[in-house]
């Protein structure tokens, strides 16, 4: 019993920093279909904003985030406008284009700013960790689950409270049908994707002070993430939630009843098998594609 | 017209012949091999400055280029002079053995030196064997080799951990958990630790691996809580370090009660995660920035105003920068005449030098380096204290954890009974 909480809660701060990894590909993979591999290279770009903000105006974590949102997702809104709207129609150029958007990104990061692994500040007040209950755990990571689950309900408004999102909904379900009753398909994807990016950028602020931060960080997150993606039905949010859940906790189990190396091969091989027998993910929505 | 196979063939055997009979030197070994011809000794700098392991093996090709610089500021060896031959294998080992082969046959360079992860070494061993020529190898690495074409200068685990370890039990305890990414280095350095503490009574209450660029220590900080030892024994590498230091200071342990003790935390790795997630950890090594010598005060000023004011030097660009001078030194005592990479090995076995972290020898037994452990507790600074240093230099012992093997001048032998 003693151990049952910390490993739950080892379980939960893994599924929370995948759900932030994984919650901006979520959305523009289910929208837009289109597979960005420049997903953690967003996450990266978000890590070296904050890093830069640090440094340039001493600013604490806390109050970069909406700069962090606000920068990484105009660059994605550029990324859209300028490169991925003329590859709708052609999924696999998208891979490729997107791929080398990330190696662009990744470079140019390197030469501003250098190869080395930068140093990105902890809140002072989050450095020490809390107790409840005689338990001890990270107030940093605390944080960070708290953050995973507001960002969560934020984009759960977004998607199915506004008419933004009512649009973004329709577009998904038919977008020629919903081009015939007025909605603009191009703003919609373009601010789409800036809202994904911009949770990418988030996402990397938030893990920079636990993580390291060096420009071929991304390569890492963006596997994380597709893994939960995929594991969680492309379309369904409520299906990325349960499925960082489950690759969370299966992930803090296998590495506390084994090791890292073996728990990283299992839930792969997990995910696999489960892809095989749910091609759809655990939580399939119908979808007419045009 | 056309080229059918026979006419091919025929073609290209008489062009065969031609350049047989016209360019004998292309058939007779080394006929050709003037090394260190025109007043000038090339040598080849083999350091990654793209990639992966770009980062520390950039800092190793300044240290080179700076040693260099140095010798030639004083007039060169016998009066000719350092030609340093640059490449950069991008951090692949395949790319390694290409551009060694470059050096070696194209540049004629009577002596490279590169590498900083083992598997780099291991993929230009075939290329300097097959040319019997000299490969200058900084790294501190796991030990277990014995090339007779490689000049170690780094530190093997004997020297690295006979110290540490009995100072960390008497210090802290006999619990060890031991910690380290997942490929050879850990490994080898795990199974010295674990010989040297079943000789103090010592007790492993973990040993786990994580894959290399690992960064959810999470499950590992749980497992330290649980087993509660009295010492980690980390030998996790590169970004590892920072999100495990991190992690480790976030879920509240207590460096005074269960610290890490390390053999590849390093300055910089300490400067990327911040001060105050190191301080109260060690590391043990031979070199540490903050050492107060003459010459190491000389040397971190040199190499902050050659390659910038925020620049660090750590324990494998200090080795980098000494065994430049150290084959300065061989080549002196060759003289003017023929010089061959067999020839600059025999020369430097033996040779010391005043190095930053003190005077070292390269043993001429296996060619491995003296070297002088040190055992550093970092601070907030981002430096080391530096709390034991060792009395006398230590040997160098490559194989000390495989007793049925020695290393010697002519490469590893058995022995018998």
């Amino acid at each position: 019993m003693n151990s049952i909480i910390p490993q739950i809660s080892v379980g939960l701060s893994i599924a929370s920093i995948l759900l932030l990894i994984a919650l901006g590909l979520a959305i523009i993979y289910g929208t837009m279909g289109v597979i960005n591999l420049a997903h953690g290279d967003f996450v990266m770009l978000g890590a070296y904003t904050v890093w830069f903000l640090q440094k340039q105006f001493a600013m604490n974590l806390i109050t970069t985030l909406p700069f962090v949102f606000a920068f990484v997702g105009a660059v994605g809104w550029l990324a859209e406008r300028m490169l991925i709207r003329h590859l709708y129609q052609r999924p696999l150029d998208t891979i490729l284009a997107t791929w080398g958007l990330g190696v662009i990104m990744q470079q140019a990061v390197r030469l501003l700013a250098g190869a080395e692994l930068r140093y990105v500040k902890m809140p002072d007040f989050l450095i020490n960790p809390v107790h409840f209950f005689g338990y001890e755990d990270s107030a940093y990571r605390i944080f960070i689950f708290a953050l995973a689950v507001a960002l969560l309900i934020a984009t759960y408004v977004l998607i199915y409270k506004t008419e933004f999102g009512l649009r973004m909904r329709a577009i998904t379900q038919n977008r020629d049908v919903s081009r015939c009753f007025g909605i603009n398909a191009g703003r919609v994807y373009a601010l789409t994707f800036a809202y994904g990016a911009g949770l990418a950028g988030i996402a990397g602020a938030l893990v920079s002070p636990l993580k390291s931060v060096a420009p071929d960080m991304g390569t890492g997150y963006v596997v994380d993430a597709f893994l939960v993606v995929v594991l969680g039905g492309v379309h369904s949010l409520l299906g990325t939630v349960a499925s960082s859940y489950v690759i969370g906790q299966a992930d803090a189990v296998l590495a506390s009843w084994s090791d890292d190396t073996i728990a990283k091969a299992v839930v792969f091989l997990g995910v696999v098998v489960l892809i095989r027998l749910f091609p759809q993910g655990l939580f399939a929505m119908r979808v007419r594609r045009s | 017209m056309s080229i059918d196979r026979r006419k091919f063939l025929k073609g290209t055997a008489t062009a065969g012949v031609a350049a047989a009979a016209g360019f004998p030197h292309i058939w007779i070994k080394n006929a050709s091999l003037a090394y260190a011809a025109g007043g000038e000794i090339k040598v080849g700098v083999l350091y990654s400055l793209t990639g992966t392991t770009a980062i520390i093996e950039t800092s190793l090709n300044h240290a080179t280029i700076m040693a260099i610089e140095e010798i030639n500021a004083a007039g060169g060896i016998n009066g000719m002079k350092v030609v340093p031959v640059i490449e950069d294998p991008a951090s692949d080992p395949a790319t390694f053995a290409e551009k060694a082969r470059r050096l070696v046959v194209g540049e004629k360079c009577v002596s490279v030196f590169g590498s900083y992860t083992s598997a780099s070494r291991k993929a230009v061993l075939p290329v300097f064997e097959k040319y019997h020529n000299l490969y200058w190898y900084p790294t501190l690495y796991e030990g277990r080799e014995c090339s007779t074409n490689v000049m170690y200068t780094g530190a093997v685990p004997n020297q690295q951990q006979k110290d540490l370890i009995p100072w960390l039990v008497k210090n802290f305890g006999k619990k060890f958990y031991l910690i380290g990414s997942n490929y050879i280095y850990p490994k080898e350095e795990n199974n010295v630790c674990k010989i040297l503490l079943k000789q103090l009574g010592g007790e492993v209450v973990g040993e786990e691996y994580v894959p290399l660029g690992h960064s959810e220590f999470s499950a590992v900080i749980n497992k330290f809580k649980e087993t509660q030892p009295n010492v980690i024994f980390s030998t996790v590498v590169g970004d590892s370090v920072v999100a495990l230091h991190r992690q480790y200071k976030a879920a509240g342990l207590d460096p005074k009660k269960m610290p890490m003790a390390s053999l590849t935390t390093s300055e910089d790795e300490v400067a990327a995660m911040g001060g105050e997630f190191a301080a109260g950890h060690f590391t043990s090594a031979p070199y540490f920035m903050s050492y107060d010598s003459p010459e190491n005060h000389k040397f971190v000023e040199a190499f902050k105003k050659r390659w910038g004011k925020d620049k660090t030097t750590n324990f494998v660009s200090e080795p980098a920068y000494f065994q430049v001078h150290l084959f300065k030194q061989a080549v002196a005592k060759l003289g003017k005449g023929s010089i061959t990479p067999a020839d600059v090995r025999k020369a430097a076995w033996g040779q010391e030098y005043k190095a930053p972290e003190g005077l070292v020898k390269i043993d001429p037994k296996n060619s491995h380096t003296y070297l002088w452990p040190k055992i550093g507790e970092w601070q907030t600074s981002g430096q080391a204290k530096i709390i034991e240093e060792s009395k006398e230099w230590v040997e160098p012992l490559p194989y000390w954890a495989y007793p049925g093997q020695v290393c010697t001048p002519d490469g590893m032998v058995e022995k018998k009974g």
